[in-house]
């Protein structure tokens, strides 16, 4: 009997200790997030989904403005890319433990203003700081836009590019006594210009590009292509399929023009597009400009990077996104808090030429048009794709890491590897398309 | 796990003030306690999570607000239902589990066998068998996704070397199926074939002596002896693979990404691409639960299966 009582005295007293130890962490950010209340632990908490290069370049960006406001102090965290990054800034903005400053992609939006996940940034004292529209590439604040009302600021405008291998190009006669890309116009004039890679440069291949298990690749060049010959895919808030079938036609006949001649290889995959560029096997890449950082590193590899030209419609169309600064709505933020996080936005878009080493294009003009920018090469080459710049479909569904890029991208996966003629791409891209259309929307969208 | 348990001692009965079969009251209090971490645990995090789910199947709840949203009633379930997406999705992971369920079970069974007569170096096989096993899944990929690489990857190379035709691996429904199961065999083989070591074990020596005694050869051996003996570690692996297989996302998510155009894209993805992707986390918890119900079912019916020939048997 004693021996039971000495158990359980001595499990009372272990509980005792636990309950203690509880009550002191009180004001440990564990304590505040098991309570549900915001720790405070820095005057501006930011968000951001960047690892790699872009990490390191944030990081950086961050480390500026501590040294430039040394009394306002900043905690970053960083967030894994794409869904586990965005449902955790919706979750923790629904349930009022935010961040004060998060980044978003302006393709996602749409989806998160019309969730009132965001403040206005009339509302955040951004404007009297001297961000305002004019001072950004107008693409981008355009699609800052929703409903009429600015949610974002953005930071960059990162394109789909055409980057190509200097030397095989001086091989194909493809530069200009400058010694840049002589200038291609439409479908046939590009055409001649891969085939120029392969025949003249002898290179294995003229193009290539990441397919293979890749549908955003592809999303992203047929969207880019497709949208010279034609307007969004959706409309409506994306319930209403607005697709062109005979741009559709065209725009992949144009694909497998590449695809189909041995121009291109239909069946290569991410890391067989790096190193097939990277070793001088391949003419010209079709990728993001993000990859710059990437293909810097390699040894012996001359390459430039510009935007494409216009292929089937009359003027150039630049697939791109753009990373932007957000501040999530969260009603029991001070003034002071806010001021903190206007002040934290305005030092990021400042210093936004180390972003651009990145690859990615400022979207803050005074930085686009500063010495520091345009001392960078190629990033400066290809300025005008923002301008040029052509976003997902407003849609709930659209934007960066989407289930709709990976859907209807499969699709042009499978033209491009020759499985879908450009007649039948039309249907198959439609039924695609009704599977977003018609399902029921998790918000309404104006 | 024991395959012949009359070869173990009986446990002693107890002396004590309480009869036998029916344990003291505080003993009782103690089992309770003792059990008790584990219960909390099944409750908060199995328990409670699917009863949780199951509220969410009915109403259009999404990630990115806060509350429950808007009754709907069964229509998340007749979407499911009557999506062929999902069904696609559901193939797919019956496909995969028809795929890689009997290489798992035979070839994990001849491997131990064969490594528990090899004379030397037993432990060193038993290792080599089980160490891709501890991989992470992330990094299996990864190194398997180089070697399958169209136009620069090692297998694609070799066909191209010896003049056969090379196989698309990523790029093709059926290259994909036959690349993320020749990876799965390579990579979770070893656990099924830890079981069967651990139950050869189990079988006694004197058998194989009086077998041996009897004139039995090797092979004879093996047929007769040490695979009919093997029977209940067999019917355990095959279920527990079987749920294993249907349960599958890691390998094909990070090989294929469920491509090419959907094609491989298992169950549990098409739940991640509605339920977090889409933000329709009411939808994806519908399709959760008639997978789910699925997955019930084929227990359900492997154990009723079992025991009517467990008690056929004993008859």
């Amino acid at each position: 009997m004693s021996g039971a009582m000495a158990r359980r005295r001595l499990l009372a007293l272990g509980g005792g200790l636990a309950l203690t130890g509880g009550l002191a962490a009180c004001s440990s950010p564990l304590a505040s997030g098991l309570t549900g209340s915001q720790p405070n632990t820095a005057d501006v908490i930011f968000w951001n989904l960047f690892t790699g290069g872009d990490g390191a370049n944030m990081v950086a960006m961050e480390d500026r403005f501590r040294k430039a406001h040394p009394d306002t102090s900043v905690e970053a965290t960083v967030l894994g890319w794409g869904n586990p990054y965005y449902t955790k800034l919706a979750l923790a903005t629904a349930s009022g433990t935010p961040p004060d400053v998060g980044v978003a992609h302006l393709s996602r939006l749409p989806l998160l203003a019309a969730s009132g996940l965001l403040e206005p940034i009339e509302q955040t004292g951004l404007g009297e700081l001297g961000v305002t529209a004019d001072k950004f590439t107008p693409a981008a604040w355009r699609k800052a836009t929703v409903d009429g009302t600015v949610y974002a600021v953005p930071l960059d405008t990162h394109p789909f590019v055409l980057y190509y291998n200097v030397d095989l190009a001086r091989r194909a006669g493809l530069l200009d006594s400058g010694g840049s890309l002589v200038r291609l116009e439409g479908a046939d004039d590009f055409i001649a210009a891969v085939k120029a890679m392969k025949t003249a440069g002898g290179a294995q291949y003229g193009a290539v590009m990441s397919i293979t298990a890749d549908p955003s690749t592809a999303w992203r060049c047929f969207s880019m292509i497709y949208s010279g010959l034609a307007g969004p895919v959706v409309t409506d808030s994306g319930t209403t399929i607005a697709l062109d079938d005979e741009a559709v036609q065209e725009t992949v006949a144009f694909l497998q023009r590449l695809t189909g001649g041995g121009l291109m290889p239909g069946n290569l995959n991410g890391s067989g597009a790096n190193a097939l560029f990277s070793t001088g096997k391949a003419g010209f890449l079709f990728d993001g400009e993000w990859q710059i950082p990437s293909y810097r590193q390699v040894k012996g590899l001359r390459f430039d990077v510009v935007p494409f030209p216009a292929l089937l419609g009359p003027k150039p169309v630049a697939y791109a996104d753009s990373h932007a600064l957000v501040v999530p709505r969260n009603t029991a933020r001070s003034d002071t808090r806010t001021r903190n996080a206007a002040l934290f936005i305005k030092g990021l878009l400042d210093n936004s030429a180390v972003w651009a080493e990145g690859g990615h294009i400022p979207a803050w003009l005074p930085t686009q048009r500063g010495r520091a920018f345009l001392d960078l090469s190629p990033q400066r080459h290809y300025v005008q794709a923002a301008f040029d710049a052509q976003y997902d479909p407003e849609a709930w569904y659209t934007g960066a890491g989407s289930d709709f890029q990976n859907v209807v991208g499969g699709t042009i996966t499978e033209a491009l590897a020759g499985r879908i003629t450009p007649k039948g791409a039309a249907p198959a891209l439609r039924a695609d398309l009704e599977r977003f259309t018609t399902a029921r929307p998790p918000v309404t969208m104006k | 796990m024991t395959t012949v348990a009359a070869t173990r001692p009986a446990p002693t009965a107890r002396t004590g003030t309480h009869t036998a079969g029916r344990p003291h009251r505080s003993e009782r209090r103690a089992g309770a306690l003792l059990t008790a971490p584990f219960f909390v645990i099944y409750l908060v995090f199995l328990i409670g999570p699917l009863l949780v789910g199951v509220v969410l199947s009915f109403f259009n709840t999404t990630t990115v607000k806060d509350g429950l949203g808007e009754f709907v009633g069964l229509s998340n379930y007749s979407e499911v239902i009557g999506d062929p997406q999902f069904w696609d999705a559901m193939w797919h992971s019956v496909l995969f589990t028809l795929l890689t369920t009997p290489p798992l079970v035979i070839l994990a069974m001849a491997a131990a066998i064969l490594a528990s007569r090899v004379r030397r170096g037993r432990v060193f096989y038993r290792l080599a068998f089980f160490a891709p096993y501890v991989v992470p899944s992330s990094i299996v990929a990864l190194i398997f996704l180089w070697m399958y690489t169209p136009q620069i990857g090692l297998i694609p190379k070799i066909f191209g070397a010896v003049g056969l035709p090379v196989p698309d691996f990523i790029g093709s429904t059926s290259g994909g199926w036959t690349a993320v199961t020749l990876m799965t065999l390579w990579w979770t083989f070893g656990f099924n074939f830890v079981l069967y070591t651990a139950a050869i074990q189990d079988v006694p020596s004197d058998v194989y002596e009086a077998a041996a005694i009897d004139g039995a050869g090797p092979w004879q051996q093996i047929r007769h002896i040490t695979v009919p003996m093997l029977g209940r570690t067999t019917s355990l692996v095959l279920i527990l693979q079987i749920l294993a297989s249907l349960k599958v996302f890691d390998q094909i998510y990070l090989l294929l990404g469920g491509g090419p155009d959907q094609s491989t894209r298992p169950v549990i993805e098409y739940i991640y691409d509605t339920g977090f992707t889409s933000y329709r986390g009411g939808y994806g918890a519908a399709a959760t639960m008639v997978y789910f119900v699925v997955i019930v079912v084929i227990s359900a019916a492997w154990y009723g299966l079992r025991r009517r020939r467990a008690t056929r048997t004993a008859a």
